[in-house]
């Protein structure tokens, strides 16, 4: 297969010596967040700032956590390994849960489908075509039930990706325990259940913002008392990136919103040491190798100040920012898609080298289908090299010292701090939301860096450098058409079984208690107890909250 | 003389996906074109009726929700039954090869993957569709 040169300007005389400006093999040197990175950083730069190592960064596991939330760090215990997987029915997925688990995967993170993440059983008319496509389709406990069938709720973590129906999929979570009889207090895992960033980035709201946000302080509300080792929410750029924001935007609205919910908590009168030990983050780690790095030790130190000076935190969970991180969906292309495994590699190896807590490596395939079982081992894989055969995970924060990464990480830092006042002027974030000013600026960072595409500044292997004539694509994961309409017909038959009378009770007590303002999650408990379907629940939400719709920014 | 093209830009279905759709409408937007974007959570019959309104030499669908072969026919044959069968659909997004090759045959004129350069895109509405409609006058 021939090698062409595509874009304009990468033709064979681009390439040869350099000719730009001072012998410079390009004009300027950028991060993704455009910033300007300079040829090297001296000791004296650092100084000038004032770098101070006990102050700036501390020992790993000491305030401010620059260095890490462990003083062992993975020394002690592996991050967790956990890919993100759902397609088709319950049972498709459940087999995946269980191939990932044999093969040495230590987490278990759940994709649902569109219809689920947005409130709407599988036999809802604007459900249709959609049901198991993107993920696993859930409606009722009965689905629960088979989704985490042979799997030991009180010894695997498990990670929701949902955030608008957060409450009803935790609830069906919560009922599936009790069934089973686990107590609560011995359930480990995660429902995304960040809101905020659904209005500017995911976009799966299904409430308007006030009552969502009311719903996810009831979430942090019981579960503190109930389900005291579930993370409640996790603060999420990852969404935020993916839209096209740049490292620094993401680091800077996330952690915007992360002290949006400590605000809320606060404001409903909840003690912030005992909600906000249960906040954990979710990064995306996209390629420019030391930006995420520096990205990520900024987070922890910015949020550990915060948390500790503006909120008056006094427990030192409280102080900690702990993540889950992925490799960046959008840096997969569907062109060369091997290639795709090296850069998983690379982002893997930054979200090591920056201490995550959990990790997902996405599957070669990705920018094409859901993964093939073959391609997602392959991604652990990747995972299971970096844990055990480079010995990166022997040392804890080994880049710390590093003239550039101090530097970029204060220059990180400092930009959202540029951006946290920026924030302020407009209001707030859910004031923000309203005027559009993140839609705006992560829309507007998506164009931008379409034209650094186009214009060849942002080389893509493949895409638009050392692009193949000719391709043969992979095999593809396919979701059998019949998954809908056997989804359906199982809806129908749980519904034809379950007691009408209890369902009909729980949900008119759900309906009562949020027009009356009372924590839902008892109640949410309750009608998934009986069988009540996701829909259901949503409707009986929607009657009283409405829904949200976003006016389009482009 | 040549009037500005007029494109809309839509997102069926219950994907949420739309960078692309936002990047694609501002390229068409740049190129002096006329854009109208649906935002979220668009039934087929709501697009049909805001094509027939606003009265658009195109339609672009980008879908990547994995259930394009049933919103996009549906697409389609709503514009046909709404007497605008003659508006033509392109769609982007996550399509298979294979998709592509039946929605094409169901009447969609191009199909663009990840990937695709919003350059060529804008090219390829000026060629296909600014000829046609200077064509009718």
């Amino acid at each position: 297969m021939a090698i062409r040169q595509q874009a304009p300007g990468q033709g064979p005389q681009a390439e040869s010596r350099p000719e730009a400006e001072g012998g410079l093999r390009k004009p300027r040197f950028l991060t993704r967040s455009e910033m300007e990175v300079p040829a090297f950083v001296r000791p004296e730069q650092l100084a000038e700032e004032g770098f101070d190592y006990e102050r700036d960064l501390g020992d790993p596991g000491e305030y401010p956590f620059t260095r890490g939330i462990h003083p062992t760090m993975y020394r002690g215990r592996l991050w967790t390994m956990r890919e993100f997987a759902g397609f088709g029915d319950a049972a498709a997925t459940n087999r995946r849960f269980h191939y990932l688990l044999e093969q040495g995967q230590t987490g278990l993170s759940v994709a649902f489908d569109f219809p689920t993440l947005l409130g709407y059983d599988s036999d809802a008319p604007v459900a249709e075509g959609e049901v198991g496509r993107m993920g696993v389709a859930v409606d009722t406990l009965a689905d629960m039930e088979r989704l985490f069938e042979g799997i030991p709720l009180d010894r695997v973590s498990t990670s929701m990706t949902i955030n608008g129906p957060a409450m009803i999929l935790f609830a069906m979570y919560l009922a599936l325990a009790r069934k089973r009889g686990i107590p609560f207090d011995r359930l480990n895992g995660t429902i995304q259940n960040d809101i905020l960033k659904e209005y500017t980035a995911q976009k799966t709201y299904i409430f308007p913002i006030r009552p969502s946000l009311k719903i996810i302080t009831d979430i942090m509300a019981y579960a503190s008392e109930e389900v005291p080792r579930w993370n409640t929410i996790s603060i999420s750029g990852y969404h935020i990136r993916e839209a096209g924001a740049t490292a620094v935007q993401e680091l800077a609205f996330t952690l915007a919103d992360g002290f949006t919910y400590v605000e809320e908590g606060i404001k409903a009168g909840l003690d912030v040491d005992r909600f906000a030990p249960r906040l954990s983050f979710f990064w995306d780690i996209h390629l420019n190798f030391f930006e995420e790095i520096a990205k990520i030790r900024a987070a922890r130190r910015i949020w550990a100040r915060e948390m500790r000076e503006r909120f008056g935190a006094r427990n030192p969970r409280s102080w900690t920012m702990r993540f889950h991180s992925q490799t960046a969906g959008v840096s997969l292309t569907a062109q060369q898609p091997e290639v795709n495994i090296v850069r998983t590699a690379f982002e893997a190896l930054a979200a090591v080298l920056a201490g995550t807590q959990s990790l997902h490596t996405n599957s070669f395939d990705e920018a094409l289908a859901l993964p093939t079982e073959e391609a997602v081992r392959l991604a652990l894989r990747t995972q299971q090299v970096i844990a055990e055969e480079i010995g990166v995970a022997d040392t804890v924060d080994p880049l710390a010292g590093s003239y550039y990464v101090e530097w970029l990480t204060n220059r990180m830092e400092r930009a959202a701090y540029d951006y946290f006042r920026r924030i302020e002027a407009v209001g707030g974030v859910v004031a923000g939301i309203e005027k559009g000013f993140f839609q705006r600026e992560i829309a507007d960072a998506a164009y931008r860096q379409q034209l650094r595409l186009q214009s060849g500044e942002e080389v893509v292997v493949g895409v638009n450098k050392y692009v193949l004539e000719e391709e043969q694509p992979p095999r593809i994961l396919r979701i059998d058409p019949a998954v809908e309409r056997e989804q359906v017909e199982r809806l129908r038959r749980v519904r034809a079984e379950r007691d009408p009378r209890a369902v009909a009770e729980a949900l008119e007590r759900l309906e009562r208690t949020a027009r009356e303002g009372g924590n839902l999650m008892p109640a949410l408990v309750e009608a998934a107890s009986v069988y009540a379907s996701e829909g259901e629940m949503a409707d009986a939400l929607r009657s009283v909250y409405g829904v949200y719709r976003e006016e389009p920014v482009f | 003389m040549t009037r500005p093209l007029r494109v809309l830009v839509a997102k069926p279905g219950l994907d949420r996906h739309d960078r692309g759709a936002k990047v694609i409408a501002r390229a068409l937007r740049d190129a002096g074109m006329e854009v109208i974007y649906t935002g979220l959570h668009q039934t087929p019959a709501e697009i049909v009726a805001a094509a027939v309104q606003e009265d658009v030499d195109l339609v672009g669908l980008s879908i990547l929700s994995g259930a394009h072969m049933t919103l996009v026919p549906r697409v389609i044959q709503g514009l046909r039954e709404a007497g605008a069968g003659d508006i033509p659909v392109v769609v982007g997004g996550i399509i298979p090869p294979e998709d592509a090759e039946e929605l094409k045959k169901a009447g969609v004129l191009e199909v663009f993957g990840p990937g695709s350069s919003t350059e060529a895109i804008v090219d390829f509405v000026r060629r296909e569709i600014g000829g046609r409609v200077n064509a009718l006058g």
